[in-house]
């Protein structure tokens, strides 16, 4: 009897000593993920030229560079459809821009979105497991192993820029690329800045893909890089500034 | 204590059957869910929580209602309540653990679901949701084992369980708190981004669940020589009307602010569910229903015939019970995704195997709260022999 109570005092405390240390941990990472844009090192960011963009109103080239690049199914039903970059009218995609009686064409017109790699990204805050965090140079990234797939960061995202695999996406991958991986059914996927290009020096692959040069990317903390010098010239506004999420993307006005 | 829930009558062993028929039905169900992957539901890329969620927050208010028979009893000796203790916190056990596996089969990756214990993340609501929810589960099946074992012996609960029991008063709070805090941090969702959520869930809360308590003992006393007592039942539905009018009251309270203001984003929601909006006025009659019985049962209660003679109490009690759960239970979650961040209206509605497998999840409550209820009736010798 002794025997069994003291084992099952030293298996409890081992169980909440570990999960303490679990905990303490988490807290240190936690604090590290929310410190403010970081002015040192890289901060990318892309900067959108939506009158570039708008030359070939039927123009996918960037959409379909990003999805066959990283294995973005065509779902067959729309409502379990995936996107990682796509287009949004412009009242969509900032409900927030009065913009009235601007030029129609300008209003009325898709603009390209996708992630916003906020420097306050409200999906890093609320996932349970840390499978979706933000690293230093601002690209929010996913773990799709570690995923529950609880969609707690979609309700997050002010933005809509997650999608979930609502079935098996492998078997509607039209041509699989082998150097990316497929996702499973059951865990949340986006844009991720193309951060297996960047490390091979490569910019992302929409930016690569833009006949018109409509997407820069680069460095924001390089104060000689085209995308400082693009928003030192011209006027830029960001997806729902007044949220604090702090967009690394911009759109040219 | 168990032994008594395998003894029964033939009614008993009927009604576990349906029950157990149920569950086994649902199961059928979330396998296939389980194979094919959430795509069996009616969600999709931006109505992302539906019915599993919403039963979810329903039932947390279940179950923390559970503090509104112990508080008075234990902190306010109100005797009446003695007889009724031990249900309410059976019933709070059975609520935990059907919120918990409507999390669970809301899960895209169920096999996973530990990591939230692995990889503990305190900036998630979430992660403290679970802690909350698991103690709160805990605690309420500490208490009842305790007291009821100590009624069985026919002698007083020991001294240390007192503290604990106290404890569970604030940590029933805790857990309607941190639920309503899941929805009304987020920026996203103007809908749920407002303070009087965690207020609202828990004055809903201990609203449906005391009216819920007083339908249960009724049925009971029906079946079984188990007597709550009329003072309890009174008791209990001066609670009910109290909380159901603070309940209607906050939700004008939410109402004016979004309307008066007249801020689109929040004013959207409210269309949605009331009037609707192109693409989707599935809500509309539903929400409209929730309303008008709101009303009904505010007449019923606040006026003292109809509070206390049984028939209009349990009309009273049904109109309140269904009333929050349309409230949470349909329109709450659904709306705050209606419309989506990028102003779009996505039509949402439940598909069967979606509403089967909710079914099933009831069905565990519901055999468990049967379950607890024998086991409590047959220690106290209430059943027919």
């Amino acid at each position: 009897m002794s025997n069994r109570r003291t084992f099952l005092k030293v298996a409890g405390f081992t169980v909440i000593g570990i999960a303490g240390r679990r905990l303490l941990s988490g807290v240190a990472e936690a604090s590290v993920t929310a410190t403010a844009p970081h002015r040192t090192g890289r901060r990318w960011a892309m900067v959108v030229d939506p009158r570039k963009c708008l030359k070939d109103q039927g123009c996918r080239k960037c959409i379909e560079a990003c999805h066959s690049t990283h294995n973005v199914p065509a779902m067959p039903e729309p409502r379990h459809e995936v996107k990682w970059i796509w287009k949004e009218p412009f009242t969509k995609a900032f409900p927030d821009q009065e913009a009235e009686f601007i030029d129609e064409t300008l209003t009325s017109q898709p603009v390209l979105v996708f992630c916003n790699h906020c420097d306050n990204p409200p999906c890093v805050k609320v996932c349970p497991t840390q499978a979706t965090w933000r690293r230093d140079d601002g690209i929010v990234m996913m773990d799709w192993h570690r995923c529950i797939g609880c969609r707690y960061c979609v309700a997050g995202c002010p933005y809509g820029s997650r999608s979930f695999n609502w079935r098996d996406p492998r078997p509607f991958v039209p041509n699989v690329v082998e150097s990316f991986p497929t996702r499973t059914k059951g865990v949340v996927e986006k844009c991720t800045f193309c951060e297996e290009r960047l490390a091979e020096e490569l910019p992302p692959a929409c930016v690569a893909a833009c006949p018109e040069k409509a997407l820069t990317f680069g460095d924001l903390n390089d104060p000689g890089s085209e995308v400082r010098s693009l928003l030192r010239a011209r006027f830029a506004v960001r997806r729902k500034p007044a949220l604090g999420t702090h967009p690394a993307v911009y759109y040219l006005v | 204590m168990l032994e008594k829930a395998l003894t029964g009558s033939r009614n008993y062993w009927m009604w576990m059957g349906f029950l157990g028929g149920l569950v086994v039905l649902g199961l059928a169900f979330y396998m296939k869910q389980f194979a094919f992957g959430l795509g069996v539901t009616g969600l999709s890329r931006d109505v992302t929580w539906g019915f599993y969620i919403a039963q979810f927050t329903f039932l947390v208010g279940v179950a923390a209602s559970a503090v509104m028979v112990v508080l008075p009893y234990y902190l306010h000796n109100h005797k009446e309540f003695g007889r009724i203790t031990i249900l309410g916190e059976f019933l709070a056990v059975a609520a935990v653990v059907m919120c918990m596996l409507f999390i669970f089969v809301d899960m895209g990756q169920p096999t996973r679901v530990l990591n939230v214990i692995l990889y503990p993340t305190p900036h998630s609501l979430m992660f403290w949701d679970m802690v909350s929810l698991g103690g709160y589960l805990v605690l309420n099946a500490l208490i009842s084992h305790v007291t009821l074992n100590a009624e069985r012996k026919g002698i007083k609960p020991p001294t240390w369980i007192k503290p604990i029991i106290i404890l569970s008063i604030p940590w029933a709070i805790s857990i309607h708190t941190v639920t309503a805090f899941l929805y009304s941090g987020l920026a996203a969702r103007p809908f749920w981004m407002t303070a009087i959520l965690a207020p609202r869930f828990l004055a809903s809360a201990f609203s449906s669940g005391p009216a819920l308590l007083i339908l249960m003992t009724l049925l009971i006393r029906r079946f079984t020589r188990f007597d709550p007592g009329d003072e309890a039942i009174r008791r209990l539905a001066l609670i009910v009307t109290y909380a159901m009018s603070i309940n209607v009251f906050f939700i004008l309270m939410e109402l004016f602010t979004a309307l008066y203001s007249g801020i689109p984003e929040h004013v959207d929601h409210f269309r949605f569910l009331f009037l609707g909006l192109p693409g989707s006025t599935v809500l509309v009659p539903w929400m409209w229903a929730s309303a008008v019985l709101s009303v009904l049962a505010l007449v019923l209660l606040i006026n003292p015939a109809t509070r206390n003679r049984q028939r209009t109490l349990v009309l009273a009690c049904i109109a309140v019970f269904v009333s929050i759960w349309i409230d949470k239970g349909l329109g709450m979650v659904v709306a705050g995704f209606i419309p989506t961040p990028t102003a779009h209206v996505v039509a949402y509605v439940p598909t069967l195997p979606e509403l089967m497998i909710s079914l099933g999840v009831y069905a565990i409550g519901v055999l468990l709260i049967t379950l607890f209820y024998k086991i409590a009736l047959s220690v106290r010798g209430e059943l027919p022999a």
